[in-house]
């Protein structure tokens, strides 16, 4: 067998350590810098609409900015398993949070990110119907964001 | 003939494409309208989109293919007139038969058949000896090996037997994938060319469980690109397999594979290409589809030309697009083997200093079939022939795929599946590929396999509330219509046996579809439940193949009882170029 397989699990592998599931355990948070995120957001997990859940999360909305790169499908393949990523160049990035607007409860998950750790997380997400993603960074105590639209289609009918 | 030759002679001119000159009105011979000028230094032959044809055909390009926002009025969503004067093509002429619907019927008696791969050979091979040893490339964008009873019986083997004799010496895919990762494999084995796609990549979960793959550090299923050697410079020909391929077909062919249009990767394997390897030049070999092509030119940057398929677009002079890199031409060269794409490239050191592109009809009137081809067709085709020669019907009438809403090769499907099953509706995929069938000309078996022939034929009946059925023609008309173009998975709107609709292309998903109402004019009640037969479903099905359901209902003589007409309503498009008699 060659070696190259083992390189590909490494990386999946190093790629789960960066993602830490708020929510899943009692993680050592550090003080968070905005008031978001120091516990479990339960209100903001139970609401439908998005924009509510941002601000029960946050308390504030963010700004767009093309420096949070949010990498999804523009169809997705299965709409039970959705990958999608995202990726930033801000510094002091405290917190990441994925929302997907018309699912039953806008807040999909929301990930605490620890001081010197990569602000890089990749998740699947379940999704109801076609309709928008956004990921919302927040860094140095701002909020940033990325929207992109991930259609569900019920396929079929190519040419 | 010799009537059609005088016709020839008198009519045919190929739209010239010459990017750096202006177009020039042409009158060439008949006999001369294959003697190419010569020009640059290396010369790229593009085919795609065959649907393993392997003889000439009629095929009837269409008279609705239509534009919105940004797209409306442009190549391709140009048709009849309107195609015709967009790129200055004689309305008389042979090539207004091969390009557009215009008169169809008439010029299909005049012009004769055209493609056919004994035919293609001799071009391909004329044309790659006036270029000269080690200047020429052969290369097709995909849907080489579905499209006939034969191919789906041999499951692509004939086709990978005859792309080998023709020289195919890269290829991308699309249908190649709906024969299942192990027949898609051993027929590559067989493949004298290679097979290149950047946009395949395993799933995590094949990753992890060390499934096959080209690369297994990036997890690319084949190989992206091969550098041809052409003229003393180095041309690098990038895969682009069709994006949605698990999407548009059943996942249980591709369960270890992830598509996409994955615009990123592709920019880094190009500035690789360009950076580390030190091409001359970057083809993009694409099965996108043109309005995903055209997008992706103007935000990809290092690619000197797209040729495109997929669409069944055939658009006789290439599309710039300016991009932060420079410019990339986009073309798109049919379907069904009528037309064969000449990219002639005058090639520098690291750069491509001038292009001549044009899209040749294959009029099979006016090129002698390759003998060894002709015997390999005959060979191949030779078990199943018998079979398949029973005349099932004679249509009274023009049988045609295409149009984006209907055309009565479906409407034919829908009517035999409401009656063979029973049922109030039928859907129908709005799939591009299929042949034309001239009125008061025999039908056979083999024939009604050029429209269906494909690896999920089973039919259905199911329960659907109205909710469920506009659902569904919204989702589709939204893949034809989307505003962008990366959201369209190409094709034609779903077609709709029993119902009628009023459609607004250009509105936003959800608000398309209006007015659905039965074939009595009943209005589609949401929660009423209808019974709905289909065929080609991406979930598993157990019904009778759709051919075999056919034949029956033609068999029995019915053919076309009701009154054919589409039943969609469009809006909000009046002037649109792309409806024929329009524009």
């Amino acid at each position: 067998m060659s070696p190259r397989p083992l390189a590909t699990r490494r990386l999946i592998l190093q790629g789960a350590a960066t993602v830490a599931l708020l929510g899943l355990g009692n993680l050592p948070f550090a003080p968070a810098h905005a008031a978001a995120n120091d516990k479990y957001p339960e209100e903001a997990f139970k609401l439908k609409n998005e924009a509510d859940a941002i601000k029960a999360l946050y308390g504030r909305a963010p700004e767009a900015s093309d420096k949070v790169k949010l990498d999804a499908p523009e169809i997705a393949e299965n709409g039970g398993v959705v990958p999608i990523s995202v990726t930033t160049t801000l510094d002091k990035v405290t917190s990441i949070s994925f929302f997907v607007a018309e699912n039953p409860s806008a807040l999909a998950a929301s990930y605490r990110i620890a001081d010197g750790t990569l602000p890089s997380i990749a998740n699947r997400l379940k999704m109801a119907k076609t309709t928008n993603v956004t990921a919302i960074v927040e860094a140095d105590g701002k909020l940033y964001s990325a929207t992109k639209e991930v259609k569900v289609t019920v396929g079929g009918c190519g040419g | 003939m010799a009537i059609r030759r005088r016709d020839f002679l008198r009519n045919a001119g190929i739209a010239a494409a010459a990017l750096s000159l202006p177009r020039r009105a042409r009158s060439a011979e008949a006999a001369s309208i294959y003697d190419l000028e010569r020009f640059g230094n290396a010369r790229i032959l593009h085919t795609t989109d065959t649907h393993a044809q392997l003889n000439p055909v009629f095929v009837r390009e269409p008279g609705v293919n239509i534009g919105i926002g940004e797209m409306a009025g442009r190549p391709p969503h140009l048709v009849g007139r309107a195609f015709l004067e967009r790129f200055g093509i004689r309305a008389d002429s042979a090539d207004a038969y091969a390009f557009t619907c215009f008169e169809f019927e008439k010029s299909a008696a005049r012009f004769g058949k055209l493609g056919g791969f004994a035919h293609l050979k001799t071009l391909v091979d004329r044309l790659r000896g006036d270029s000269g040893d080690g200047h020429s490339l052969l290369v097709d964008g995909g849907d080489l090996w579905q499209g006939t009873g034969l191919a789906n019986v041999m499951q692509g083997r004939d086709m990978v037997e005859v792309a080998n004799l023709l020289g195919i010496e890269a290829m991308t895919g699309h249908w190649e994938f709906t024969y299942g990762e192990q027949v898609l494999r051993d027929n590559l084995e067989r493949f004298k060319g290679e097979f290149l796609a950047q946009n395949v990549f395993l799933t995590e979960e094949a990753a992890f469980n060390d499934a096959r793959a080209f690369d297994s550090a990036t997890g690319r299923v084949f190989k992206p690109s091969v550098i041809k050697e052409l003229g003393g410079y180095r041309v690098a020909i990038v895969g682009q397999a069709f994006p949605y391929v698990p999407i548009a077909h059943p996942k249980r062919f591709t369960p270890d594979w992830s598509f996409g249009i994955r615009e990123e990767e592709l920019q880094k394997h190009v500035d690789s290409l360009r950076g580390t390897d030190k091409v001359d030049a970057v083809i993009l070999l694409s099965h996108n589809g043109m309005d995903v092509d055209l997008k992706l030119a103007s935000r990809v940057t290092g690619i000197d030309v797209i040729l495109g398929g997929h669409t069944h677009d055939a658009i006789p002079q290439p599309v710039a697009v300016k991009n932060a890199g420079g410019t990339t031409l986009v073309t798109n060269a049919g379907s069904n083997g009528k037309f064969l794409g000449v990219l002639d490239l005058a090639l520098d050191k690291g750069k491509v200093s001038d292009v001549r592109y044009r899209l040749l009809p294959v009029y099979s009137e006016l090129l002698k079939p390759d003998p060894a081809m002709a015997e390999l067709i005959g060979r191949v085709r030779a078990p199943h022939v018998t079979d398949w020669s029973e005349k099932i019907a004679t249509p009274d009438r023009l049988l045609y795929r295409r149009d984006n809403f209907a055309g009565p090769v479906d409407e034919l499907i829908c009517t035999a599946l409401r009656a063979e099953l029973d049922a109030e509706i039928a859907l129908s995929p709005g799939f591009r590929w299929g042949v034309t069938a001239l009125s008061g000309q025999p039908l056979t078996m083999e024939d009604l396999l050029a429209e269906t022939a494909i690896t999920y034929p089973e039919t259905y009946v199911q329960e659907m509330t109205g909710a469920e059925i506009k659902n569904v023609l919204e989702d589709v008309c939204d893949n034809l219509f989307n505003a962008d173009p990366y959201y369209q998975q190409g094709g034609d709107m779903v077609r709709a046996g029993g119902l009628g609709y009023t459609c607004t292309p250009d509105a936003a998903i959800g608000s398309r579809i209006s007015d659905v109402r039965l074939s009595g004019g009943k209005a589609l009640s949401a929660n009423h439940r209808y019974k709905v037969a289909g065929w080609a479903s991406v979930n598993g099905r157990q019904g009778a193949p759709v051919w075999d359901v056919v034949a029956k209902y033609l068999r029995s003589g019915r053919l076309f009882q009701e009154r054919l007409g589409s039943g969609v309503t469009l809006k909000g498009v009046d002037g649109n170029p792309g409806i024929a008699g329009q524009g």
